[in-house]
């Protein structure tokens, strides 16, 4: 049998996705061409709904903020998932780096730029003290992860809760986040004149994605991590220490996503929230970790592809489609991600039908 | 001629590779029909074709002269064809009944499943073929020797008529493989037909009426086991006359470098696997560890490697203690390992073969600096070591580890434990799945490490293998060491009692 | 003791959803099939149950409860049939291919509320009188256990008791239940056997489909007035956690899912309970998911689940 890149396979599955939402859509009355356009919009600042508005930078800058969480989650995904581990805990290592920042912002007076930095830090380390339990769990007891993280996603939700009315100072007027940040917290604005809210903290993306494919990639602290994941009894005979690769490399996991969370809680919201259900960044992370089959190129196009969707989510309503339609493209490309092997062995038989057909001819 | 199964110019293609090319297999009804050949020759091919696992490209099965098409398991079994497989296919927390029953249950008027009734079958048959078993046990408490004769029942259950077993003896002592041919005998007499696939020449020699060889996926002939020596089956087999002794000069045996001392060490179950086990290796020797499979083996390798901590005793490398060490200190001070389980343990298969050439020193100079992998030196080490070693695969170091053949990956597995250059070597089942081809070089390569001066601690289950290489012999059962004899005074049946638990020697040692 | 026996149904009505969706995870489980998307099995039942009730009533018909728990068992094992294409036939890492299901459950319900009720939920549904407290003549009579057990419960709970005798009447006793469960011990042995692992594979994880669907009907309605996207709050998941308690087998599911009943009921009878009164609510609610953790690891150690559940079967191995 021929092998397919993981690159053609992922294509694939996307094209299939976004055809079996078109077929939704239209089974649900609606347009599929809607569905295009936004995303179009989105992608390249022109609304084709109303072409006489022109250029739009707004649009391409919201998606490229959409992108920013979930690569940092896909990041999460990917690095667990290459020592073998499954993080499905994204949301809890979430809210708690979006806790931790908020923390961090509030309490201990920094000048700019140092500010946000050190509340992106605090989040990393909020974060991986959460994924901390899963993958000790799973290194001693190999109790599995998921069952685990989901139940630490919720507990995250109640403790963000209990520690923000608690703890933080609350704002008077809503009872439903913190005061405001100070200034200093935030990160700079990189919007053009827009409305969009684009900020500096793209650059702690490109340095994790960075990260992520030197540790991986160029280490040997990633090579042991990488035998790790393919064959954890082969590691543990060849005398690495495979307990500590699965909890190291779920804190790091954790790490990527209590980022995430820090850096959407200082640059989109700028004040501490309370979380009542899940963002789905969490979520989100695994659809571009597995569309990019963790490698850092692949995570790259799967948080552009991902970010694309969020973005468009607002445009689509405006439309009268659900935003819901882009968690069900999410599905529908992981269900044929999932089910890969028989696209491969779909494309083997047309290719082999076509080779039949040309030598007959 | 009356054949109870004939196979009729069977070719079976897979993509890329011809397994089986125009085989014809013809086996005489009531008679046991030897089928011969290395790993790699076809015979399970064969056998999966005609179990229903496989359909041929082309050719003809014909079952007691009817011309058939077994498309799927079932359909085999209703043609009275049973299997024994080499791998036992039981279910470990079923009872026996429960086993030999599953597909096939009685009911009860109420739709149930009726125990009592299958339990008192198990039972008649049971007695009525002298396959000693009780019906209430479950698999997991019970030996290996039972577990095969379940397996028997399994088929006589289902009144099959032809019963072919594949390779039975693998596992069993030179007592049990006696009392498994008594049984076999006992089944002609009660009208059964015998397939037999084994690549063992002298069981084929006690117990067939005929043979057929394959090679290379290819028919090359069958013959009356009666008019055949075992030297001539040999060259059948392989294709040129080979010796199955390799060639070895008188052990110079030097100082201890190993000290085993009253190990003890529990299963996964918690039960005690390996009982005060004491025994020394000396450089520039090779010691074998005979015993039945199940009887210690892998819980002693897995505590001499640091895999296990034992519960008590200690492991003694060149004068240092390295009981409770690190696996990694393991090999530091002098550790070589070529693990039983070459897909388990010793390679990554989704690695590239270079990365696992590097498996265990891919921290160290020169294959890193300053935390980073110093990709040259790696691709290097591979080259030289592929040279060396002779190991082939489709992109040279860059093969993906998985794609390669078996024997190539137990070479590349060799390559590397040699390479290290350890003090000790120890060689846990070392030729399993290999051809003879590979088998001679492995064991030629064990033998020039013992003449290098390097202790090697050899495991195997196969007792030829052990009776070829070793210069002394420890006998291993139910954990316990039952004895240690020098290679030229053991005797076959000696260490087949000593493996059975039935005979102890006191060790000479000091 | 009088609160015990206060808090009692309501623990047994929680528990009811978790044990009859465990029970359904025990047959996928026991085919040899894991399947995490039995949240969105929950998910797709509680939506599909709570639509259908609200239709039907709007179409004046009464009763209606038992059509809406028909089409939630429906719904959700046409859903679940996804899971099992892809894990029996597609080779697909099971987690995978169930964490994708959940998150279609997620989108799809949301998406079909929107189109048909203009909302991020269904509207609200009277679930009438059929859900009044019953008690069971006899039964009731048994000193303690049928105060406890028995008196005044909701019918889902009894609906749970009867489940947990007939899939252990099934397991155990019948050679549905031998074939079945060969098949995540040991696929190749079933199959040498002559019994057809992708047919015990298939009918495990619709069954498992089929229960959870209805888990999840049974938990929106008995339990809430409309479904939305907390509905299920991973309880699909707590249920997963039942059956590892509950070591795969249907009494201890039973004890199992009783005790996260309890766990659950906490944060309604918190403030009656005088050294409990004080501790914030954020925390009450935290309880069921961190008892959870503490009981998996707790009975994590012995290693009875099926063996083969979670490997992907390739006859030709051999």
């Amino acid at each position: 049998m021929k092998k397919y890149s993981s690159r053609t396979i992922s294509l694939l599955a996307v094209l299939l996705g976004l055809l079996l939402a078109s077929l939704l859509l239209l089974v649900t009355g609606k347009n599929p061409l809607d569905m295009f356009s936004a995303l179009l919009c989105s992608l390249t600042g022109f609304d084709l709904s109303a072409p006489q508005k022109g250029f739009n930078l707004m649009y391409p800058l919201n998606w490229l903020l959409n992108c920013l969480p979930v690569m940092l989650t896909g990041l999460s995904v990917a690095f667990a998932y290459r020592t073998g581990m499954f993080n499905i805990g994204g949301e809890g290592q979430f809210i708690v780096g979006s806790l931790a920042a908020s923390a961090v912002a509030l309490f201990v007076p920094l000048p700019p730029v140092i500010h946000p930095i050190v509340c992106v830090i605090a989040g990393g380390l909020a974060g991986a003290c959460w994924a901390f339990l899963p993958g000790m769990l799973k290194a001693l007891r190999n109790i599995n992860e998921v069952v685990i993280c989901i139940m630490m996603n919720y507990i995250a939700l109640y403790f963000n809760s209990w520690v923000v009315r608690t703890f933080l100072p609350v704002d008077q007027k809503t009872l439903a986040r913190t005061i405001q940040f100070p200034a200093s917290a935030s990160f700079a604005q990189l919007n053009f004149g827009t409305s969009s809210k684009f900020h500096f903290g793209f650059l702690i993306v490109i340095v994790c994605l960075a990260l992520y494919w030197f540790i991986i990639e160029k280490t040997s602290f990633g090579f042991s991590l990488r035998a790790t994941g393919f064959n954890k009894e082969g590691a543990r005979y060849a005398g690495m220490s495979t307990n500590t690769n699965t909890i190291l490399s779920m804190m790091i996991a954790g790490a990527f996503t209590g980022i995430a969370g820090a850096i959407v809680t200082l640059g989109v919201y700028s004040y501490g929230r309370i979380f009542t259900t899940f963002d789905n960044y969490g979520f989100d992370g695994i659809s571009v970790a597995l569309i990019g089959a963790c490698k850092t190129s692949g995570i790259i196009f799967g948080g552009l592809l991902i970010g694309l969707l969020k973005a468009a989510g607002t445009t689509l309503q405006l439309l009268g489609i659900s935003k819901e339609i882009a968690q069900l493209i999410q599905a529908c490309i992981l269900i044929f991600i999932a089910i890969q092997y028989g696209i491969v062995v779909v494309l083997n038989k047309i290719d082999g039908r076509r080779k039949e057909s040309a030598t007959k001819s | 001629m009356d054949y109870a199964i004939e196979m009729l110019n069977i070719t079976k293609d897979f993509p890329g590779i011809r397994a089986n090319d125009n085989i014809t297999l013809q086996v005489e009804r009531n008679t046991i029909h030897a089928l011969l050949g290395e790993n790699g020759a076809g015979k399970s091919t064969l056998m999966s074709i005609l179990f229903g696992l496989y359909q041929p490209t082309s050719g003809t099965i014909k079952v007691n002269g009817q011309e058939v098409k077994i498309t799927d398991p079932n359909i085999a079994n209703d043609l009275g064809i049973g299997m024994v497989h080499q791998h036992f296919k039981l279910i470990d927390n079923f009872t026996v009944t429960e086993n030999i029953i599953l597909g096939k249950e009685p009911k009860t008027k109420f739709g149930t499943v009726d125990l009592k009734n299958a339990e008192k079958r198990v039972a008649e048959l049971s007695e009525q073929y002298g396959l000693k078993v009780d019906p209430k046990a479950k698999i997991s408490d019970i030996g290996v020797g039972m577990q095969q004769r379940v397996e028997i029942l399994k088929m006589l259950y289902r009144d099959s008529d032809i019963l072919i077993f594949d390779e039975p003896t693998a596992v069993l002592t030179p007592q049990e493989i006696n009392e498994l041919m008594d049984i076999m005998r006992n089944l002609i007499k009660e009208g059964k037909t015998i397939l037999l696939i084994t690549h063992k020449l002298k069981e084929i020699k006690a117990v067939a009426d005929t043979f057929t060889v394959l090679r290379k996926g290819r028919y090359i002939g069958t013959r009356k086991v009666a008019d055949v020596t075992e030297e001539e089956m040999a060259e059948m087999m392989v294709g040129r006359a080979v010796s199955f002794t390799t060639e070895k000069k008188e052990a110079t045996p030097g100082e201890v470098v190993l000290e085993i001392r009253n190990l003890n060490v529990k299963d996964v179950k918690g039960l005690p696997a390996v009982k005060d086990f004491s025994l020394s290796v000396r450089a520039g020797e090779i010691v074998g560890l005979a015993g039945i499979d199940g009887n210690g083996q892998t819980e002693l390798v897995y505590a001499l490697t640091g895999l296990v901590k034992p519960e008590s005793g200690s492991v003694i490398l060149k004068g240092t203690d390295i009981t409770n060490m690190s696996i990694r200190e393991h090999y530091k001070r002098g550790l070589s390992h070529v693990p039983e389980d070459r897909h388990k343990h010793g390679l990554i298969l989704d690695f590239q073969l270079r990365e696992n050439f590097v498996i265990h020193d891919y921290d160290m100079e020169p294959y890193v600096k300053g935390g980073i992998l110093q990709n040259d030196e790696i691709d290097r080490q591979s080259v030289r070591l592929i040279e060396e070693f002779d190991v082939r695969s489709g992109e040279g170091k860059d093969s993906l580890t998985r794609s390669m053949s078996g024997g190539n990956q137990q070479k590349a597995i060799i390559a590397r434990e040699v390479d290290r250059s350890a003090d000790l070597l120890l060689v846990v089942q070392p030729t399993r799945g290999l051809d003879v081809g590979a088998i001679e070089s492995v064991h030629s390569r064990i033998v020039q490490e013992r003449d290098k001066g390097r202790a090697v601690f050899l495991v195997s289950l196969e007792l030829d293998e052990i009776m070829n290489l070793s210069d002394r012999i420890a006998v291993i059962h139910d954990g316990e060491l039952t004895g240690i004899i020098e290679r030229k005074d053991a005797t076959e049946n000696e260490l087949g009692l000593m493996m059975s638990g039935a005979l102890r020697k006191e060790s000479k040692q000091a | 003791m009088k609160l015990l026996i206060e808090m009692f149904p309501i623990a047994l009505m929680l528990a009811s959803p978790l044990i009859i969706t465990a029970l359904g995870g025990l047959f996928s489980e026991r085919s040899g099939v894991v399947n995490v998307a039995l949240d969105g099995c929950m998910q797709i039942g509680g939506f599909t149950a709570a639509t259908v009730l609200v239709l039907l009533s709007a179409a004046g018909v009464k009763n209606g409860i038992w059509w809406a728990i028909l089409a939630a068992i429906l719904a959700s094992t046409l859903f679940v049939s996804i899971h099992a294409f892809s894990a029996i036939h597609m080779r697909a890492d099971q987690t995978i291919s169930g964490t994708a299901l959940n998150v279609l459950a997620g989108g799809l319900t949301i998406y079909l509320c929107e189109i048909l009720f203009n909302a991020k939920s269904t509207a609200s549904f009277n679930n009438g009188d059929v859900f009044s407290r019953v008690s069971v003549p006899l039964l009731k009579d048994i000193p303690l256990i049928g105060k406890l057990f028995f008196t005044s419960n909701y019918p889902f709970t009894y609906m749970a008791y009867v489940l947990v005798v007939v899939v252990w009447f099934l397991m155990y006793k019948t050679s549905f239940g031998l074939r079945l469960r060969s098949c995540g011990e040991f696929p190749q042995a079933s199959a040498s056997m002559g019994v057809s692992v992708v047919k015990y594979r298939w009918i495990g994880v619709l069954l498992s489909g089929a229960f959870a669907g209805l888990g999840g009907a049974a938990l929106v309605l008995s339990t809430q007035t409309y479904f939305n996207v907390g509905s299920i709050h991973g309880l699909g998941f707590v249920a997963i956690a039942t059956l590892i308690f509950g070591q795969w087998n249907p009494w201890g599911i039973l004890g199992a899912g009783i005790l996260f009943g309890f766990s659950q009921t906490l944060s309604f009878y918190v403030s009656s309970i005088p050294f409990l009164s004080h501790i914030p609510s954020e925390l009450v609610n935290m309880f069921p998911y961190v008892l959870t953790i503490v009981v998996i690891v707790l009975f994590s150690g012995r290693q009875v689940g099926p063996k083969a559940s979670g490997e992907i079967y390739d006859p030709s191995k051999r």
